[in-house]
C-alpha cells in the first residue's frame, strides 16, 4: 500500500528524472531524493516517529519506493549515457579522405619481425634452395585430412595424444571439423591437388588442448613432403641434415636418426641433434636432443590420396617452429611468443630491412 | 614402461653393459626415457656402527658419535637425530660424497666446537623415501664397512622406456629381451612351461554370447589358495616399476602383464553368481563398479564379462570390484582372453580408463600365447598361494593370425637407402622371429611371428571418396603389395640402427631454384615487412579468444556488442573459457595485446599481425588472410616534433602503405565510410577497388570497444584483406615521363564546407587540366575560429608541367582559373580572400 505522500514523492522523482538532461542534472536529482538530506532519506529517518503498529508497513513501503527510484535512476542514466555517446559520435568527425601524413609514425628501427615469422622465412630460404615450395591450408580442417587420410583411424592410440579441439558442424563433404593438430593435412591436400614429383613445406598454425610451461594451445609446425621416383631414406637423412646444419649455422652439427613410429610414415624416425645439456649450446657436448619426427611416406597415405605406392615414394617430416627458434636463439620460455609484450618483441625481433636470404647468410 | 635390469636379465643372456643396452634400445626404436641407477647415486655410502653416542658438550639437542667405519678407522660425527644411540648400525657418508636428498656435497665440518668427520644418513637424505624422523636404523646383522646399496639390494638400475603405439609386443620385459637379442646383444633365454595336471572340473564355464566382446578365452580355477601378501622379491619388482603390491593373486596378474605382455584377471569364484561367465556387449543402463572405485555407465558398444548378476568387468580394460580377489579368497578363477584392439581403444577412451591391460590390448597382444600364459600363471599361483588347479574352461577359438610377407632384397636399398648383403637381411628377420618359408634369388618370404601384429597386418585404407574409381583401385592394389614389404624393410633397418644408412643430399631439380613462395605468399611476407618498417612490432597471437570480446568485433557495420559470433566458430571443448571462439579479425587480438601492454605501463604501442580472420565454414571459406595493425596512445616525441595522439589517418596510412607495396593501383582505390561497427562511425573508412571488393578497413576503434577492453584511447586499427588483392599484372613498365621544361608550382587556399571531403577537392584540381596539372597536394587545413561557422580552409599546391614550351603568363592564368572553377564546381569552394 502506498500512502498519498509516497505516491506524490514518486511522481515528483519521476518528473525530476525525466527533466534531467545530462548526467550532472541526474546526479542532482539523486542527491535531492536519496542523498543524506534527500526527501526519501528524510522520510526513512522519520520512521521512528511513526506509531509502532504502522511502522513496519510504512518502512516496507519506503524501502520499496527507494528501490523503484534507484531503478528509475539507472534507466535514466543509461539513456543519458547512450544519448551522450551518440552526441559524441556525431560530433567527433574526421575527414578520413584526408591523405595520411607522408611519414609513418614509426620507422624500421622501431618495428621488427616476430621470431616465428623470421624462422619461417629462414625455413623457406633453405628449403627453397633445395627446390621446395611453400603451401598453406586452413586452421579449421576436416578430420579426414587431419587424421583419417594420414592412417590415424578413430580408434588409433595416437588420437588420444593429440588433444584435439573440435568445432561444431561439418564441412561440405560431411567431415567433422577440428582445429588442425598438425600441419600434416597439407601432405594430403598437396597429393590430391597435384601430381608428383612434389617437394613442399607447409609452415603454419596448429592447435592442441594442452597448456603449461612447455605447451601452448596454439603453436606452429612446419611439415615437409617429398614424393618422387627413387627417393630413399638416404635422401631423407641428407635433406634433413643439410637443413639442420644450415639453419643452426653449424656445418658439422651432429645429427642422429633413431627408429620410431608415426602412423603416416614407415620406416619412421626421430631426429636428434648434438648439444650440451648443461650449457644449452648446440653442436658438441655429447648429449642428444630430439628435434623432429620423420619417415618414408606410408603406402596407405599414398594410396589414400590415389598415388600408387609401387610407382611413387618419398619422405615426410614435421617439426615445431617455436622449438627450433628457441634452440637457435637460446630463448628459455615458450609462453611469451604469443603475449605480444612490447619489451620481449623489441628484444627478439628481426630487422625488417634484412629479410632472410641465403646470399646474405641466415 | 619401467623395468629393472635384473628382470631383463631373467629373459636375456647377455654381458652387455647398462650403457650398451640403453643405446641399443634407443637405436632400435625403443626410446629410453630415463635410467634410475641407485648404485651410481648411493654407491659410496657404507654401513657403519655407532661405537658410542653421547650428548654434545655444547648443544642439548645434538649428539656426538664415535663411529666404526669397518676399515679400522673411527670417525667423530655430530648428529641431530633423536634415534642416534650407542650400538646401532646405520649408513655413513664421508666428505666428498654427494647427498641426493639435500643436493649438497658433504664437507668436513665442525659443529659447535666438535669436529664432524662424516654424516649418518636418513632415508630422505638418500632420496629413498620421505622418512626424516631419524637416521636409518639397520638390523644387527648388517655388515659394517659394506656398501649399503649392495647389501640392501638397491643396486638394480631401473630403465624407463617409451613404447610406440605399434609395438604392443614391446610392452613386456620378454618382448624387449627378444628385440635386444635380435639386435645382437645376447640370447633370449628359453621360457618353458610344463602344463599343470588338473585336479577337478572347472567350477565356472565360459560362454561367448557376442563375438564382438571377445574372440577367444581360457580360464581355470585354483582352489585352496591362501591369498596373503606376495613374497618380497615380487613386491620389490612391482614397486620398482611403479606398481603398488596388493595381494599375491593380484600381484601375479600384474607380473604377467609386464613380464610377457599378457594381462590376466582373477575372479573370486565364491563371488561369481552362477556357474557361467559370459562375454557379451553391455546392456543399456548397465553399470560397473570397477576396481579403481569408480562406477562406469556402460553402453551397448562396451564388451563386458558378466555373471548371473550382470557385468563383472569391462573386458580387457578393468575388472569389477564385486568379484575381485581379496585376502579371504580361497578359490580363484584366472581369465586369459583375447579382445578386439579397436573395441578396447574406443571403450577405454569413451570411459577415460587408462590401465596397463588396456594399453596392451589396444595395441594387440600375442594371440598364440594364451595357453602357455595360463599354465605359467597357474604354476605361479600354486607356488605362492598353494592350492590345486581345475580343468581349463574355454570358449571361442584361436584366431587365424598366421600370415606371410615378402621382401624383395633390392627394396632395402631402394626404399631404405642401405646396401645390405642378402644373408644379413634374412638373418635379421629370423633373429626377430620371422621364419623363412621361401627364399628366391631376389626375394624372401617369411612367416610373421604371432606377437608382431603390426607387420603385414590388416587395416583398411581411408581413400578420398572423390578419387576416380580406377585410380583408387590401382593405388589400393599397390598398397596391399608394398605395405608388408615396407614393414619388413623397417624391421631390417631398425635392427642395425639408422646411423648405418648413408645420408644423400636431395638431387637438384633445377640449377637455379624457382621461387618457393606463391604470389599470394609473397604478398603476406611483404605486408609484414612494410608494417615493421613503419614502426610496428610483428605479433603472433592466438586464433581464438573469448566469445564476449569476439562479439565486439563483428565484420558488419553494426553497433559493437550487438553482433553474435557464429556458433560454428565456437569451440566444442575449449581449454579455457577465454579461448572459446575463433576470432573475427586479428584486430581483436591486437587490441587485447595493446591493453595488456598498457597494463604493464606501455600504453603507446604499434602492433601488427599477418594472420587469420575466421568465418563460418558453411559459407565455404573458413579463413581470410588479413594484415592487421593496432596503434594506441601517442607518437614518440622528439626534438623536432612533439608527441601527438595517433589518429585514424595513421591507420589509413598503414593500410595504404601495404596496398601500395602489394601493387594495388592507387588511383583506383575508393573510399567509403561504412566501416565495421567496431570502428568509430565518424572516424573510419573502407578502401575499395570497385564497388564490391573491400581491400581494407581502417579507423579509430569505437569508444565502447575501447572501454570494454580496458584501454584508455585513442586506439586506431586497420585490416587489409590479402586474399582480395588481385595479382598485379606482370607487364613491362612504360618509359618514364621526362619533360624538358621546368615545372612550376601554384598555391591556392579555398574556403569550403567542413563536410566536403578533402579528397573531392584534390581530385577536382587534379582533373582540371590533365595535361598541365601533374600533381596536387594538400599543404594546409584550417578549421579554427577565424572561419565562418561550418567552414574550413583547404590549401593546395598544384604542380604545372609544361610539355611543349615554357608557359606564358596568360596560359598560367588560364590554367589556374580552370583549377579554381573546377574546384568550385565540384565542391562549392571559393578562393579565400
Amino acid at each position: 500500500m502506498m500512502t498519498d505522500d509516497l505516491a506524490a514523492l514518486r511522481q515528483e522523482a519521476e518528473a525530476a528524472l525525466a527533466g534531467a538532461q545530462d548526467l550532472r542534472a541526474l546526479d542532482a536529482v539523486r542527491v535531492a531524493v536519496l542523498g543524506k538530506s534527500g526527501s526519501l532519506s528524510g522520510l526513512l529517518k522519520g520512521l521512528g516517529a511513526v506509531p509502532a503498529d504502522q511502522r513496519k508497513e510504512r518502512g516496507a513501503a519506503l524501502n520499496r519506493l527507494k528501490g523503484e527510484v534507484e531503478a528509475l535512476l539507472e534507466t535514466r542514466k543509461a539513456a543519458l549515457e547512450a544519448a551522450a555517446l551518440e552526441a559524441r559520435l556525431k560530433a567527433e568527425r574526421l575527414d578520413v579522405s584526408l591523405p595520411p601524413r607522408p611519414f609513418a609514425p614509426g620507422t624500421a628501427a622501431e618495428g621488427g619481425i616476430h621470431p616465428i615469422s623470421r624462422t619461417i622465412e629462414e625455413l623457406t630460404a633453405i628449403f627453397g634452395s633445395m627446390g621446395f615450395r611453400v603451401v598453406e591450408g586452413p586452421d579449421i580442417e576436416g578430420d579426414w585430412y587431419n587424421f583419417g587420410a594420414l592412417n590415424i583411424p578413430d580408434h588409433h592410440p595416437a588420437r588420444q595424444d593429440h588433444d584435439t579441439f573440435y568445432m561444431p558442424g561439418t564441412d561440405a563433404a560431411g567431415q567433422r571439423l577440428v582445429l588442425r593438430t598438425q600441419t600434416s593435412p597439407l601432405q594430403i591436400r598437396t597429393m590430391l591437388g597435384e601430381q608428383p614429383p612434389i617437394r613442399i613445406i607447409a609452415p603454419g598454425r596448429t592447435y592442441r588442448a594442452d597448456h603449461d610451461a612447455t605447451h601452448s594451445p596454439m603453436f606452429h609446425q612446419v611439415e615437409g613432403l617429398v614424393i618422387d621416383r627413387g627417393i630413399t631414406l638416404g635422401h631423407l637423412k641428407g635433406c634433413l641434415t643439410d637443413f639442420l646444419r644450415a639453419f643452426f649455422g653449424i656445418s658439422d652439427l651432429p645429427v642422429r636418426f633413431r627408429s620410431s613410429y608415426f602412423p603416416f610414415t614407415e620406416p619412421s624416425m626421430e631426429v636428434d641433434i648434438g648439444w650440451n645439456k648443461k650449457t644449452g649450446e648446440l653442436g658438441g657436448g655429447g648429449d642428444w636432443l630430439e628435434i623432429l619426427g620423420s619417415g618414408m611416406v606410408h603406402p596407405k597415405v599414398l594410396a589414400n590420396c590415389g598415388l600408387d605406392p609401387r610407382e611413387w615414394q618419398g619422405f615426410a617430416f614435421g617439426m615445431g617452429i617455436e622449438r627450433i627458434t628457441m634452440l637457435k636463439h637460446g630463448m628459455p620460455d615458450l609462453r611469451p611468443f604469443y603475449e605480444s609484450d612490447l619489451r620481449w618483441l623489441r628484444h627478439w625481433a628481426a630487422d625488417p630491412l634484412a629479410p632472410a636470404s641465403l646470399h646474405e647468410g641466415i | 614402461m619401467k623395468f629393472p635390469l635384473s628382470w631383463l636379465r631373467e629373459h636375456l643372456e647377455t654381458d652387455a653393459t647398462l650403457e650398451t643396452i640403453s643405446t641399443t634400445l634407443s637405436a632400435i626404436g625403443i626410446e629410453v626415457e630415463g635410467i634410475e641407477d641407485k648404485a651410481a647415486a648411493l654407491g659410496s655410502f657404507r654401513i657403519a656402527r655407532v661405537i658410542e653416542a653421547v650428548r654434545h658438550p655444547n648443544a642439548d639437542r645434538l649428539r656426538q658419535l664415535r663411529v666404526d667405519v669397518g676399515d679400522g678407522r673411527e670417525l667423530s660425527v655430530v648428529c641431530g637425530a633423536p634415534n642416534a644411540r650407542t650400538g646401532m648400525k646405520g649408513v655413513l657418508a664421508v666428505p666428498g660424497d654427494f647427498i641426493p636428498g639435500t643436493g649438497i656435497t658433504l664437507k668436513l665440518g665442525e659443529i659447535r666446537g666438535v669436529k664432524s668427520e662424516a654424516m649418518m644418513l636418513s632415508s630422505r637424505e638418500m632420496g629413498l623415501g620421505d622418512d626424516h624422523s631419524g637416521i636409518v636404523d639397520l638390523p644387527e646383522d648388517a655388515p659394517v664397512g659394506a656398501s649399503y646399496v649392495k647389501w640392501a639390494g638397491l643396486d638394480d638400475p631401473v630403465i624407463e622406456i617409451k613404447v610406440t603405439p605399434n609395438r604392443g609386443d614391446a610392452l613386456s620385459v620378454r618382448g624387449i629381451a627378444r628385440d635386444l637379442a635380435a639386435a645382437g646383444l645376447g640370447t633370449l633365454k628359453p621360457w618353458e612351461v610344463a602344463p599343470v595336471t588338473p585336479a577337478y572340473p572347472a567350477p565356472l564355464q565360459w560362454r561367448i554370447a557376442d563375438p564382438r566382446a571377445c574372440t577367444w578365452v581360457l580360464g581355470r580355477a585354483v582352489r585352496g589358495v591362501k591369498n596373503g601378501p606376495s613374497p618380497q622379491w615380487l613386491q620389490d619388482r612391482l614397486v620398482a616399476i611403479g606398481l603398488r603390491p596388493i595381494s599375491a593373486l593380484v600381484d601375479i596378474t600384474n607380473y604377467f602383464t609386464f613380464a610377457v605382455g599378457r594381462p590376466l584377471h582373477v575372479f573370486d569364484v565364491s563371488k561369481v553368481a552362477g556357474t557361467e561367465l559370459t562375454m557379451r556387449m553391455a546392456r543399456a543402463g548397465e553399470e560397473l563398479l570397477a576396481l579403481n572405485g569408480k562406477t562406469y555407465a556402460l553402453t551397448e558398444e562396451d564388451g563386458v564379462i558378466a555373471d548371473a548378476n550382470g557385468a563383472e568387468a569391462l573386458g580387457g580394460i578393468i575388472g569389477g570390484e564385486h568379484s575381485g580377489c581379496d585376502e579371504a579368497t580361497t578359490e580363484c578363477f584366472i581369465e586369459c582372453a583375447l579382445f578386439d584392439p579397436v573395441r578396447i581403444a574406443l571403450s577405454g577412451r569413451r570411459h577415460d580408463v587408462r590401465t596397463d591391460a588396456r594399453s596392451r590390448f589396444e595395441r594387440g597382444i600375442d594371440p598364440a600365447l594364451l595357453p602357455k600364459a595360463l599354465e605359467a600363471a597357474t604354476r605361479m599361483i600354486q607356488e605362492l598361494c598353494g592350492g590345486e588347479a581345475s580343468e581349463i574352461s574355454e570358449a571361442g577359438a584361436q584366431p587365424a593370425w598366421q600370415r606371410e610377407a615378402t621382401l624383395r632384397f633390392a627394396r632395402v636399398r631402394d626404399l631404405g637407402g642401405l646396401d645390405l648383403p642378402e644373408d644379413e637381411i634374412v638373418g635379421r628377420l629370423t633373429r626377430l622371429g620371422f621364419a623363412v618359408t621361401r627364399r628366391e634369388a631376389d626375394r624372401v618370404t617369411v612367416a610373421v611371428p604371432s606377437w608382431r601384429n603390426d607387420i603385414a597386418g590388416a587395416g583398411a585404407l581411408a581413400q578420398d571418396p572423390s578419387l576416380p574409381a580406377d585410380r583408387a583401385r590401382i593405388a589400393a592394389e599397390g598398397c596391399a603389395e608394398i605395405e608388408p614389404e615396407c614393414d619388413l624393410v623397417e624391421e631390417v633397418l631398425r635392427l642395425g640402427g639408422l646411423d648405418a644408412v648413408p645420408a644423400v643430399s636431395l638431387p637438384v631439380t633445377s640449377a637455379v631454384p624457382r621461387p618457393a613462395l606463391s604470389a599470394k605468399q609473397v604478398r603476406a611476407a611483404l605486408a609484414r615487412r612494410v608494417l615493421a618498417s613503419r614502426g610496428m612490432q610483428d605479433c603472433v597471437t592466438y586464433g581464438f579468444l573469448d566469445r564476449a570480446t569476439a562479439a565486439l568485433f563483428g565484420p558488419a557495420a553494426e553497433q559493437p556488442g550487438t553482433w553474435s559470433p557464429p556458433d560454428a566458430l565456437h569451440l566444442e571443448n575449449p581449454i579455457a573459457s577465454d579461448l572459446d571462439q575463433m576470432r573475427p579479425t586479428p584486430v581483436a587480438s591486437l587490441a587485447m595485446a595493446a591493453a595488456r601492454n598498457a597494463a604493464r605501463g606501455f600504453a603507446d604501442v604499434a602492433l601488427g599481425e599477418i594472420g587469420g580472420a575466421y568465418r563460418d565454414p558453411a559459407a565455404g571459406v573458413s579463413q581470410l588472410a588479413v594484415a592487421a595493425g593496432v596503434r594506441a596512445g601517442q607518437t614518440t616525441a622528439n626534438w623536432a616534433a612533439p608527441a601527438r595522439p595517433v589518429d585514424a589517418l595513421d591507420a589509413k596510412g598503414d593500410a595504404l602503405a601495404v596496398l601500395g607495396a602489394l601493387g594495388v593501383p592507387m588511383a583506383a582505390v575508393m573510399l567509403t565510410t561504412d566501416a565495421p561497427g567496431f570502428y568509430h562511425p565518424g572516424r573510419s573508412g573502407v578502401l575499395r577497388q570497385g564497388p564490391k571488393t573491400v581491400l581494407a578497413t581502417f579507423g579509430e576503434l569505437h569508444p565502447q570497444v575501447v572501454k570494454a577492453l580496458g584501454l584508455a584511447g585513442p586506439v586506431v586499427a586497420f585490416e587489409v584483406f590479402l586474399d582480395a588483392i588481385a595479382e598485379p599484372k606482370r607487364r613491362k613498365k612504360g618509359l618514364p615521363d621526362l619533360p624538358a621544361f621546368q615545372p612550376l608550382k601554384r598555391d591556392f587556399a579555398f574556403v569550403v564546407d567542413a563536410s566536403v571531403p578533402a579528397e573531392q577537392l584534390l581530385r577536382a584540381a587534379r582533373n582540371a587540366d590533365k595535361t598541365l596539372v601533374s600533381e596536387v597536394t594538400l599543404f594546409d587545413r584550417y578549421a579554427g575560429e577565424r572561419m565562418a561557422e561550418g567552414k574550413i580552409s583547404l590549401a593546395i599546391q598544384a604542380t604545372l608541367q609544361p610539355r611543349e614550351r615554357t608557359l606564358t603568363d596568360a596560359e598560367i592564368e588560364a590554367v589556374t582559373a580552370k583549377i579554381v572553377a573546377a574546384v568550385a564546381k565540384a565542391t562549392g569552394a571559393v578562393l579565400r580572400g
